[in-house]
């Protein structure tokens, strides 16, 4: 078996390469039909491209999953300075791991997709902003980029084509906020990474204030796939309004917790169950985290019909975001896993907003008196009620990431919290 | 209005029930302002970019999905605004609410108290009471350098300070460091805002008590002091201020906001050199040496001698004038002088060697000029003599034979027989002078004890209000010279400061025009601006 877990069930596009330490190279991503999708789209109008895209359906996998295509329209037309592509690798998102493997096991499928979007949006340079500590994948990356560099893949007049592109890897230094997109390129311009007011939108006024597109790695990923093959070929996984693979990065109580490639709309329970193996014996669901540590819980009733698709997932009472998978079995504690996140993004909070600062820290501090003993029903509502204050009212959404798990899970597994609560009125009280 | 008579610069929308007009561009904080609506708000600073982060300013905006910020949200046609909406009150007691939660409250103790933006806001509309029951953070106390103590505890995070030193002072001596819930103002290294020459400034716009003068800690409550406006007496900049003053004494000078001449900013020269008001060797009684002695007389008893001194012989006039004296005096001294048939008059001043502008408002700069009515001096027809430290110019038998009338300077440089030789010699001023040789001495009151106008190194006059009570009998230079001249020429003496201004107007072509009441609390230029020499 060659890449840590596979599953017949899997897909397998983008991962293809996983495990395949040939495909870092560009060689082994030529065996692949590596840089075909760039040959096509260079042999296309910019607007060719874009349609092209845009007829795949493919949503941004970063978590939102607004539409590529579109996404890539904003940019201006008529060239009036630089244009700028980023490809967003600072993945930081807890349970999130899909990125880092894309990057160090196909990175010229990252850099494929990169070049192929710059041409699109009239980019003359793609910043690669890795999370610092990728250290390995920024390894593997620059190599690869260097041999694209010498085999004129990247820099001037790409293979003949007149167009020149450069890309650039540029390493953060270590904060999830700088993962928010206008955080990024602000990180990127050497400030703070702090997420800025918008309007104005990164593609009118965005890194250098030059207009700027930014694309999630597994995003890019999936675009020289769509270019080789065409929007409707890659119309043929997923939903209508979901299509395409996803990769999923499952994490927590299962057998066999890793990255897998599924078509979107897949069912929760036989991820879970199925490909990943279900629980260790004698344990059972009690709740997941679809995608990734920002989104609502979901408790084993929501599971139970549940599809892996942007809309499949919303209706269970939750959010795809990036599909990093959490789950959890009976022995765990809601409270306690709540108060690991919400202590994250306490310390990941950029401090700009007022709810944000003053609440993720309030809330996480709390929850660690629920925790060890010392809640009372009342923080219940404190909670619930500074999670509101803390929803739709900053910058970006770190404090409505914060704040969902929170609500989600007094909702969903009150009995947790008061269990915790009614425990240390006991210890109290003795 | 139809929809072909609309200005294309204005736009017209609703905030709390009221329509109104307001020029394209404008804020939503900033229309609400006209109307005479406070958004209650910490980061956004007229002066300064405005980051949104406070999260205070938030209003609903109908149409929108979430709370807008009103200091980044620009007015459109046809918005319905709420300020005071069930949703905009509700976020604005919890964002205070979360700051309540590490707040120290203080406020016993802080100079910041009464005239503080948090403890206003939590008054009008925080919640009842906090919920937190978590450990406060604390950061302490830290020494800025310059003028300035930063108590972590009370910063409300709105960064005013750093965007002020980066985008305004552009020193950017002050950062965030760390992030999240440890964010805290600092300096980067030992020597903090030391030598800044702008850096007071912080101070001002420090909504809450953590920025804090060192000058000013614990001297003052806030709601014991009073509040006068005035003009920063430092130099020819004019800077508009507003004295403080408790007991009878400037505790601090405070920027006044004024858009042609300082925006909301004022330098750390200036600032800073305010004690000399509040001088104690003061003179208070006016006296006229008989046989060697001083013996103290009244008002009026010491006019009438003065005057029959005066009318008792055609003598040449010499005349010594001070930059520091109001146009109001200047002139009056002016008219007597010329009564007497003319003569000299000159004016000593010191000057820096360098300028000292505020490189993100250049318009305001610490002029050379380090007196605040040279160019009003010039304009009355008095002459700059001596050096650039204010000193030399005069000889000891200047007045030899005739009239020394010496108005404001101190003569500190001076011997004892400055003017020994003079028939008549008077001292008119509000301190001591090492000089002997005076025959009557005139208790002065200084500018900040008076009503009056001086023109600033553009030609700018600028009104100025009594702030301290004057001191023992002391009285105008204007009231005093203007009384003279009416006993020597039968005329009506000014009893009020805008008289004496319209007096000076009447006859002085710079001044046609103006008065008190077109100069307002902004100023205007006078009709012919000379430029300074040198200037």
């Amino acid at each position: 078996m060659a890449y840590p877990y596979t599953h017949e069930k899997e897909t397998r596009v983008l991962s293809r390469g996983f495990g395949d330490p040939a495909t870092r190279t560009l060689a082994g991503w030529k065996a692949l039909e590596g840089y075909e999708g760039l040959r096509k789209a260079l042999g296309m109008s910019r607007e060719e491209v874009v349609e092209t895209v845009k007829s795949s359906g493919l949503r941004g996998r970063g978590g939102a999953g607004f539409p590529t295509g579109v996404k890539w329209s904003f940019m201006p037309k008529e060239k009036k300075g630089p244009h700028y592509l980023c490809c967003n690798a600072d993945e930081s998102e807890p349970g999130t791991f899909k990125d880092r493997e894309l990057l160090r096991w196909t990175p010229h499928q990252v850099i494929e997709g990169c070049l192929i979007g710059a041409y699109a949006m009239q980019a003359e340079h793609v910043y690669i902003y890795c999370r610092g500590e990728f250290f390995e994948a920024v390894q593997v990356l620059a190599k690869a980029l260097e041999e694209a560099y010498a085999a004129n893949l990247v820099g001037e007049d790409i293979l003949g084509s007149g167009v020149s592109i450069d890309v650039t890897i540029h390493s953060g230094a270590g904060a999830y906020i700088c993962g928010e997109e206008t955080a990024l390129m602000n990180s990127l311009e050497g400030r703070r990474g702090l997420p800025r007011i918008k309007p104005p939108f990164p593609a009118a006024v965005g890194a250098f204030g030059k207009p700027t597109t930014i694309n999630n790695v597994e995003t890019l990923a999936a675009i020289p796939h769509i270019l080789r093959h065409g929007g409707e070929w890659y119309r043929q996984w997923g939903t209508e309004r979901s299509p395409g693979t996803k990769l999923f990065c499952v994490s927590g109580h299962v057998k066999l917790p890793g990255n897998y490639e599924l078509p979107l709309g897949f069912p929760m329970k036989e991820l879970i169950y199925d490909v990943c193996g279900g629980f260790h014996e004698g344990r059972s669901l009690k709740a997941v985290i679809p995608g990734g540590s920002s989104v609502p819980l979901m408790n084993a009733e929501e599971c139970e019909s549940c599809t892996l698709d942007y809309e499949g997932v919303v209706k269970a009472g939750s959010m795809l975001g990036c599909a990093s998978v959490i789950v959890m079995d009976d022995t765990a504690n809601v409270v306690k896993q709540v108060r690991r996140m919400v202590d994250f993004y306490a310390h990941e909070s950029c401090g700009q907003c007022t709810p944000c600062r003053e609440g993720t820290q309030w809330t996480a501090r709390i929850l660690k008196r629920i925790e060890t003993g010392k809640g009372t029903e009342e923080d219940l509502d404190t909670l619930l009620e500074l999670g509101v204050q803390m929803t739709g009212t900053t910058i970006c959404v770190l404090s409505d990431s914060a704040a969902a798990p929170v609500a989600s899970s007094i909702a969903k597994f009150r009995d947790d919290y008061l269990a915790l609560i009614r425990r240390g009125e006991r210890v109290g009280a003795a | 209005m139809p929809e072909n008579a609309k200005n294309p610069d204005t736009v017209t929308l609703t905030i709390d029930g009221q329509e109104l007009t307001v020029p394209k561009g404008a804020t939503l904080l900033q229309a609400a302002e006209a109307m005479g609506t406070r958004v209650p708000h910490y980061c956004y600073h007229p002066g300064l970019s405005a980051p949104a982060q406070c999260r205070l300013c938030l209003v609903e905006v109908e149409g929108a999905p979430k709370l807008q910020p009103s200091c980044v949200t620009m007015a459109q046609d046809g918005q319905v605004v709420h300020t005071q909406s069930e949703s905009a009150r509700t976020m604005r007691t919890g964002v205070l609410e979360f700051y309540l939660a590490n707040h120290p409250l203080d406020c016993p103790i802080c100079d910041q108290s009464g005239e503080c933006e948090f403890q206003d806001y939590v008054h009008a509309e925080g919640p009842k009471r906090g919920r937190s029951r978590e450990p406060k953070r604390v950061f302490g106390r830290d020494d800025f350098g310059g003028d300035v103590l930063f108590y972590g505890d009370r910063c409300v995070m709105c960064t005013r300070c750093v965007r002020y030193m980066n985008e305004v002072a552009r020193d950017p001596r002050l950062t965030v460091v760390e992030r999240g819930n440890r964010s805290v103002i600092d300096t980067f290294f030992e020597e903090g805002l030391n030598g800044s020459p702008f850096h007071g400034n912080i101070v001002d716009i420090c909504p809450v008590g953590a920025l804090v003068s060192k000058d000013f800690l614990h001297k003052a409550r806030a709601w014991d002091l009073d509040r006068t406006p005035s003009i920063c007496p430092n130099c020819s900049q004019g800077c508009n201020i507003d004295l403080n003053v408790r007991d009878n004494q400037v505790q601090r000078f405070k920027p006044r906001s004024n858009l042609d001449v300082n925006e909301h900013w004022m330098c750390d020269y200036g600032r800073h050199r305010y004690h000399w008001l509040n001088r104690s060797d003061r003179l208070d009684t006016p006296r006229i040496r008989e046989g060697g002695e001083w013996v103290d007389r009244g008002w009026t008893e010491i006019l009438e001698e003065l005057s029959q001194r005066l009318e008792s012989g055609e003598r040449p006039v010499t005349a010594v004038a001070s930059p520091f004296a109001s146009n109001e005096d200047l002139a009056a001294l002016r008219a007597l002088v010329d009564h007497l048939g003319g003569g000299r008059i000159v004016f000593r001043s010191r000057r820096a060697e360098d300028e000292i502008p505020l490189p993100g408002f250049p318009t305001l700069t610490r002029r050379r000029d380090l007196a605040p009515n040279r160019k009003g001096a010039e304009i009355l027809g008095m002459e700059r003599v001596g050096d650039d430290e204010g000193s030399g110019g005069l000889e000891s038998e200047m007045g030899k034979g005739g009239v020394l009338l010496v108005l404001g300077d101190e003569l500190a440089d001076l011997g004892p027989d400055f003017g020994a030789q003079a028939d008549l010699f008077v001292y008119l001023g509000s301190h001591p002078t090492p000089t002997q040789a005076a025959h009557l001495q005139l208790p002065v009151t200084t500018f900040a004890e008076q009503e009056g106008t001086f023109t600033n190194h553009e030609g700018r006059v600028q009104r100025f209000w009594p702030g301290l009570q004057p001191v023992g009998s002391s009285r105008p230079a204007w009231l005093i010279l203007g009384a003279l001249l009416a006993r020597l020429a039968e005329r009506e003496p000014p009893t009020r400061a805008d008289q004496a201004f319209l007096h000076a107007a009447e006859v002085t072509p710079a001044f046609q025009g103006l008065s008190y009441e077109t100069l307002g609390t902004r100023g205007a230029l006078v009709n012919d601006p000379v430029p300074l020499p040198g200037a």
